[in-house]
């Protein structure tokens, strides 16, 4: 039965049983606290390369259906849950998640003790892992070949689950603004959130340069979430945006570049962000969000006040309240702002919505 | 924003008696808020007439008033102690509805107390059905959310109800409005099914008013609890999913968090629907409840209904993730906001988030209907049942069995032993809603029923249904093992299943699995409820059982002491006992001692994390008692479990923990014994000289025919072990005799006692060393013999026992207490006939009067007898000054308060039951009222109880022969306070000749008079009649009159009286009130007066 391992680089070892592929994977182990939304999980590009482990222990309840995934495909490296559905029990699931992870080639494990590897993670840091759904080595070269396996710090992974072709969101209701979205690991939900206030999106590659951006004539420019280090990124496009003063608005990984390109530095958190409950404070007004996070990085700045940087002053203008990190970053005095979490949910609550308005005001202002 | 500086002085409110829909959740609660206001420097003035609840403890408030939660009381208390403000969120319905009426009445303006934690717009718009709707409505138009309210109509009369179902259509929901607990709802399929349904609805509203709605039934149905802050801070603390989907009460609804058969798109639809609702609805602060019903078919999702305060489900939802829910509403209510408050559990983080679980919670209900012969035992929207368990695993079968088997109930675990039904014949029982829906399921399974037919009999999610068919997969796995080895055993342990499930499949012994587990080294781990699945350290220990991977038991520093709680509340097993762990808990950790409470009910004070040093929220059962004994062994040293506080259920497990080697602390296993078992007890009393009435056991019909003649009729004959008087009956002849004989299981003892007649019952509580007998109270009851003490009233100091009856009874009990070896408390109950002293019955535990008693002297007796049990003498308690330096319970100076306990019967809930009291306890709470004068003390208890008493218009009175004479002096009271006497032919000839007027009312068996003349039953039902006093005839011809009368009085809610006893009580209470003012008093001052 326990025929399955899911080995830690550090050696620690879990059994359990296979779920969805079977095989073998290698990815960053991280763990995400979400009680709904595994379909939108899986498909969300910013998990690129990593092994998902769920602390919700009931997981394909609800099957998976037509309407949720976040991209075309799903992108974790591997997926670690506690008690997976033996059925399916929703009016729009059209198949279960289990066949859906098997048609998707993902490998999978079931473990008993997803607690324990939670609180591991949470004393130790995000680590490499693999998981074998039927090992023949003994662990200790299992354990050999986690480590040999690529880690996330230094990793360039925008390019790999971007598109590679532009393509248009068209906006629903009329047509107010042309978005330029720069595509990092751009999840379904970013444009179809802008496309309902009249925003046409063109998304672009993560490779499109300032002059791809200004092609589409756009009235404010996005930069997505997605994955790996944004060390590796290169935010010269950016500089050239914030410099020609075009609005901008950026989230996740678009708020980390936005922080280099602001001269900030960046860091790798202990074990991240990831789930739907953190609550984040918005500075100015003291209101606080119940905000969905999927975060291994994160932009170092002053949380005293505003600080100045090559494009004027810019603050802090939200904070993680558990542990007072940086969660979203302004310019005072030109149209340019981002946000560390995920106002688009999916899943996750839709507290943050509001700053897509804010993003079509600052455009509006900007056209007028 | 800091907390406001312009308040002072904060009047808060509880829930009074515990009653079906109102339990101790709200002692939790308001236990809570207390707590904090005081913490935060407020002077905190309480009024509760519940004399069992944590809050009333003097500790709890500056000022604690035991008084009656009318308008007319509470009136009083404010203008006595001039609050500032007035919070009414935690105090269930009945605070809300008193801080409505005192609004309303202009009370709280007049002394300028200012309502916080709630408005009066938003408490109408939440409990206002139809602007209710108009809400929803408006949330969906301009939020474009989807969100809508079940189709209905508003109706004030009965012919607008029956045109409205024309429109809607059978079957449809009658919902009242501004009533708590689901009074009078009900789905009517049929015209005469409205009729009926609307009619008792359209009573049971404060306003008249009854909606009447499109049926949903079968929806799958879903809870949040929310919180939001003056600043509009918003977040939702729990998800609550019923198993029993729409028409079953959530109340009595098998419920799990968090939410499982959701898509994040649904939840987040939900989310932001209640989080609209709540804004446009104007909750200012604080937490509510909203619940939702989806279609399984097609999602279409109905916003069903909300509550502007704290409930049941927020208790739940507390405990369920570590959100301390009522607690953060007070603070909320006096200006913080949510990001200002750290979150207990994490200590850094702050309340402004949302819980995440990695666990699943499983709350199942626990019902009484065994009490309540005759009542209709379908669930319904009308919640029924007295308690519930909750129960925490790491997945849903895990919590589930869990669960089942902390109701601690016969039957209520899944079985594959016993035969089996016809599959059919289960499919059908599962089509109705009942006690046990689950197990029938379960059974239907074994018997072969597929998931499909399941579905059908009983729109119970497939999901769950497919979790049912796991479990029994497993149970067959166990079954058809050729040994039980590591896996087997673990896979079963994986799903929840007992030691004694697991023997049972396999044929052996609970023990033996459990040696063969152990031997295995397959043990239950310890997980924490964090509120954050793991993601920050706990600091809080709030521990669950589990077969998972790490234990996360911290070490302990001090010596430990284990307090077994009481498990679900039921019918004579409820707060008391909950009450006397928790002060067993304050007691010894102030003493230095690790406390450690075990305990599954949610909706107590034991189980909020706060209350011990740690807290294990597992089954009462061998097995789990025992495993948290090990653990906690494994990580310090164990001085003691406590099992004489929390009731039966603890108490059964004595002689096996003490076999298992647990040092088990006070009173011996051994004693425990010889006080139960009457054999042994009858040489105690013997070697005391102490007369009991005329006793036997039997176990065939024979003997207990032989043993009544022997000791002649009439007799009273009971199971051995029980608690509340279950299976109690006074039995009058042989024929009777015979039938409760039959009636009785094979194999255990019939107890029969004579029945002495006219006796005065005394009940006592003390508390022995092994030296010296401190004599806490003694309590007269106000009812002949043969009512059981439970639901009984009671005076105490007793109103007509002198000191020397009183030095007897000291004698006695210090006899009983030295004979049997009690440690720590004892209960015994006496009964004074013809000048002589019997005994009915000692238990060597904490009693359900030990908070009555403790109140009404101003002594702790829970807290004393935890010291004693872990060996402090009464010597020195003195001497600490708990227990007063001389004197004890049974030496209250003349010039004392009388303290009156008065039960709370559930009757409204079981229409069609006879609420005739007996020997089998039926009372679900109680009341106290205290005074200076016993009149007034009786007459604060009724109004605590049931409503003020009446002090004019029309007494109807029919009472047995034997009253007649008693009754004469009584009734004539009644007349001359001006009372109009309405009463049977019988009776009012006697009341004649005595010289009292009465009209001659028609029985109701004569049917109406020639010229329409009503029965007595008419005139009830036509609201003519104010007080009723009918005292029941025994087996004659005329007892069905008694029953119809009865029967109206609960229908109109109107005092109904059973004894001649209650009414000599009550004419003096009624007496006492139209004489004069009556005053308030708290119990700092009445503890002032005592003590000088």
């Amino acid at each position: 039965m326990n025929t399955a391992l899911l080995v830690l680089e550090d050696g620690r070892v879990f059994h359990g049983t296979p779920y969805g592929a079977e095989g073998e994977t290698f990815g960053e182990m991280v763990f995400n606290t979400g009680m709904t939304g595994y379909q939108e999980t899986l498909t969300d590009p910013s998990y690129h390369r990593q092994i998902v482990a769920m602390t919700a222990p009931h997981i394909g309840n609800t099957g998976v259906n037509d309407e949720d995934p976040e991209s075309r495909r799903v992108w974790v490296a591997g997926y670690v849950v506690r008690e997976p559905s033996r059925i399916v029990s929703n009016w729009r699931a059209t198949r279960s998640l289990d066949d859906y992870l098997k048609e998707q080639g993902v490998v999978g494990i079931a473990i008993p003790g997803t607690r324990a590897l939670t609180r591991h993670l949470r004393e130790r840091g995000a680590m490499r892992a693999g998981i074998f759904t039927a090992p023949s080595e003994p662990v200790e070269e299992l354990v050999e070949r986690v480590r040999r396996s690529p880690g996330m710090e230094g990793a360039d992974l925008a390019a790999e689950v971007a598109t590679t072709e532009p393509y248009v969101v068209p906006a629903i209701g009329g047509r107010r603004y042309a978005v330029a979205a720069v595509d990092l690991g751009i999840k379904g939900m970013t444009p179809q959130r802008m496309a309902e206030r009249g925003c046409e999106v063109h998304v672009l590659p993560a490779t499109a340069t300032f002059d791809d951006i200004m092609a589409v004539g756009p009235d404010g420019v996005f930069f997505s979430n997605g994955p790996g280090d944004p060390a590796t990124a290169d935010v010269s496009a950016l500089r050239e945006v914030l410099g020609a003063g075009v609005p901008f608005f950026g989230i996740c990984f678009g708020n980390q570049l936005f922080g280099r390109a602001l001269g900030l530095s960046t860091y790798k958190l202990r074990y991240g962000h990831r789930g739907v409950n953190q609550p984040v404070q918005d500075v100015r007004t003291g209101k606080v969000e119940i905000s969905a996070h999927n975060h291994g990085f994160a932009v170092e700045a002053p949380l005293d006040g505003p600080f100045e940087t090559p494009f004027g002053p810019a603050e802090v203008s939200h904070v993680n309240l558990n542990d007072r990190c940086v969660e979203g970053l302004r310019l005072l005095e030109r149209p340019a702002f981002s946000v560390q979490y995920h106002p688009e949910a999916a899943a996750g609550p839709h507290d943050a919505a509001y700053l897509f308005d804010e993003f079509c005001e600052v455009m509006s202002r900007a056209q007028a | 924003m800091p907390k406001r500086e312009d308040i002072r002085s904060v009047l808060v409110i509880g829930s009074g008696p515990i009653v079906i829909g109102q339990a101790c959740e709200f002692d939790y609660s308001g236990t809570q808020a207390c707590r904090v206001l005081r913490a935060e420097g407020f002077r905190v003035i309480l009024v509760n007439s519940n004399p069992a609840t944590i809050m009333t403890d003097p500790e709890f408030a500056d000022a604690t008033y035991v008084e009656p939660i009318t308008p007319e009381y509470v009136e009083k208390i404010i203008a006595k102690e001039r609050p500032d403000a007035l919070l009414p969120t935690l105090g269930g319905q009945t605070a809300l509805n008193t801080a409505v009426a005192l609004h309303e009445s202009g009370v709280l303006a007049k002394y300028e107390v200012e309502l916080i934690g709630a408005d009066f717009d938003a408490i109408q718009a939440g409990e206002n059905r139809e602007r209710f709707k108009e809400i929803v409505a408006k949330v969906a138009r301009e939020h474009g959310l989807n969100a809508e309210s079940a189709k209905s109509v508003i109706c004030h009369t009965m012919d607008e109800c029956l045109a409205a179902a024309e429109e809607l259509g059978y079957p449809l929901v009658v919902r009242p409005s501004f009533t708590m607990g689901g009074v009078g709802s009900g789905f009517a399929h049929t015209a005469d099914d409205l009729r009926r349904i609307a009619g008792a609805g359209l009573d049971a509203s404060p306003t008249t008013e009854v909606l009447l709605e499109e049926s949903i039934l079968g929806w799958k149905e879903y809870e949040l609890e929310v919180m939001r802050d003056k600043a509009d801070n918003v977040v939702i603390v729990c998800s609550i999913e019923n198993i029993d989907p729409m028409g079953v009460h959530t109340g009595d609804s098998v419920t799990v968090a968090p939410a499982l058969t959701l898509t994040d798109r649904e939840y987040q639809n939900m989310r932001d629907v209640a989080i609209a609702v709540i804004r446009e609805v104007g909750v200012d602060t604080g937490g509510c409840n909203i619940q939702f019903a989806v279609d399984p078919r097609t999602g279409r999702m109905i916003v069903i209904e909300m509550n502007p305060r704290v409930s049941r489900s927020s208790a739940l939802a507390s405990k369920a993730t570590g959100f301390p829910i009522a607690k953060i509403a007070a603070k909320l209510a006096i200006g913080y906001t949510l990001d200002e408050i750290p979150n207990d559990i994490t200590k850094e983080t702050p309340a402004s988030f949302e819980p995440t679980l990695d666990y699943i919670v499983v709350k199942v209900p626990r019902f009484a209907f065994e009490k309540f012969r005759g009542a209709d035992q379908t669930l319904t929207t009308h919640m029924k049942s007295v308690g519930e368990a909750m129960a925490i695993g790491r997945s849903f079968p895990e919590a589930l069995q869990k669960a089942l088997r902390s109701l601690e109930k016969k039957n209520s675990s899944f079985t594959w032993a016993g035969p089996l039904v016809p599959k059919d014949e289960l499919l059908e029982r599962c089509r109705v809603p009942h006690d046990g829906r689950l197990r029938t399921m379960q059974q239907a399974i074994r018997a072969g029923a597929t998931p499909e037919e399941l579905y059908t009999a009983t729109s119970v999610d497939p999901w769950f249904i497919d979790q049912l068919f796991g479990i029994h997969e497993t149970a067959e796995a166990v079954a058809e093992a050729p040994e039980l080895t590591a896996e087997v055993l673990e896979q079963a342990k994986h799903l929840g299943f007992s030691d004694a499930q697991i023997g049972e499949i396999r044929g052996i012994d609970e023990a033996r699995v459990r040696d063969l587990r152990h031997a295995l080294g397959l043990r239950p781990v310890y997980n924490t409820v964090d509120t954050c699945a793991a993601e920050f350290a706990a600091k809080t220990p709030y521990l669950y059982s589990t077969y998972d991977e790490e234990t996360e038991v911290p070490a302990g520093e001090r010596e430990k002491v284990i307090i077994l709680g009481s498990g679900p509340n039921r019918i004579g097993q409820g707060i008391e006992f909950d009450y006397a762990c928790v002060h067993a808990s304050f007691e010894l950790s102030r003493a230095g001692f690790e406390t450690v409470m075990v305990n599954c009910n949610p909706e107590t004070v034991s189980t909020d994390y706060d209350t011990s040093d740690r807290l294990y929220f597992e089954p009462l059962t061998l097995e789990d008692v025992l495993e948290v004994v090990h653990a906690e062994q494994q990580t310090g040293t164990v001085a003691g479990v406590i099992v004489q506080l929390g009731g039966q259920t603890p108490l059964g497990l004595a002689q096996a923990l003490k076999d298992a080697g647990v040092p088990v602390v006070g009173t011996s296993p051994e004693s425990i014994h010889l006080a139960e078992e009457r054999g042994a007890f009858g040489r105690v009393l013997a070697e005391a000289g102490l007369p009991a009435p005329k006793h036997g056991t039997a176990l065939t019909v024979a003997e207990a025919v032989e043993i009544a003649e022997e000791i002649a009729y009439p007799v009273l004959v009971r199971p051995s072990y029980v608690l509340g008087g279950a299976g109690m009956a006074i039995v009058y002849d042989e024929d009777t005799l015979t039938r409760y004989m039959s009636a009785q299981e094979g194999g255990h003892p019939v107890l029969i006692d004579k029945f002495l007649d006219e006796a005065i019952e005394i009940d006592v509580d003390a508390l022995y060393d092994g030296v010296e007998l401190y004599l806490g109270g003694v309590m007269e009851h106000i009812e002949e013999a043969g009512i059981h003490s439970g639901d009984s009233a009671c005076a105490l100091p007793p109103i007509t026992l002198g000191s020397h009856d009183i030095k007897r009874i000291r004698a006695a009990t210090e006899a009983i207490a030295a004979g049997v070896g009690v440690r720590g408390l004892l209960n015994v109950q006496y009964a004074m006939s013809a000048g002589v002293l019997y005994v009915l019955e000692a238990n060597p535990r904490a009693s359900r009067t030990v908070p009555f008693v403790s109140k009404a002297t101003a002594t702790p007796l829970a807290k004393a007898a935890a010291r004693v049990m872990l060996g402090a003498s009464i010597a020195s308690l003195r001497e600490e000054g708990m227990l007063p330096a001389t004197g004890d319970g049974g030496t209250l100076p003349m010039e004392a308060s009388i303290a009156v306990k008065e039960a709370v019967l559930p009757f409204n809930r079981f229409r069609g039951v006879d609420i005739v009291l007996g020997p089998e306890m039926r009372s679900t709470g109680e009341v106290m009222g205290i005074d200076e004068f016993f009149g007034i003390a009786y007459a604060k208890s009724q109004a605590g109880a049931y409503g003020e008493l009446p002090t004019k218009g029309r007494a109807f009175v029919s009472v047995a022969n034997r009253d007649k004479r008693a009754m004469i002096f009584p009734v004539r009271a009644l007349a001359d306070l001006g009372f109009e006497i309405l009463a049977t032919e019988g009776t009012a000839e006697v009341l004649r000749r005595n010289g009292v007027h009465a009209k001659i009312v028609r029985k109701h068996s004569e049917g109406p008079g020639p010229g329409g003349e009503p029965t007595s039953v008419q005139c009830i039902l036509d609201g003519e009649v104010d007080l009723i006093v009918n005292t029941p005839f025994g087996e004659s011809g005329t007892r069905l009159d008694g029953y119809d009368i009865r029967t109206a009085a609960v229908l109109r809610g109107i005092p109904c009286i059973t004894t001649v006893a209650g009414l000599a009580a009550a004419a003096a209470g009624i007496q006492a009130i139209v004489r004069g003012d009556v005053g308030v008093r708290s119990l700092q001052e009445h503890a002032r007066a005592l003590r000088g």
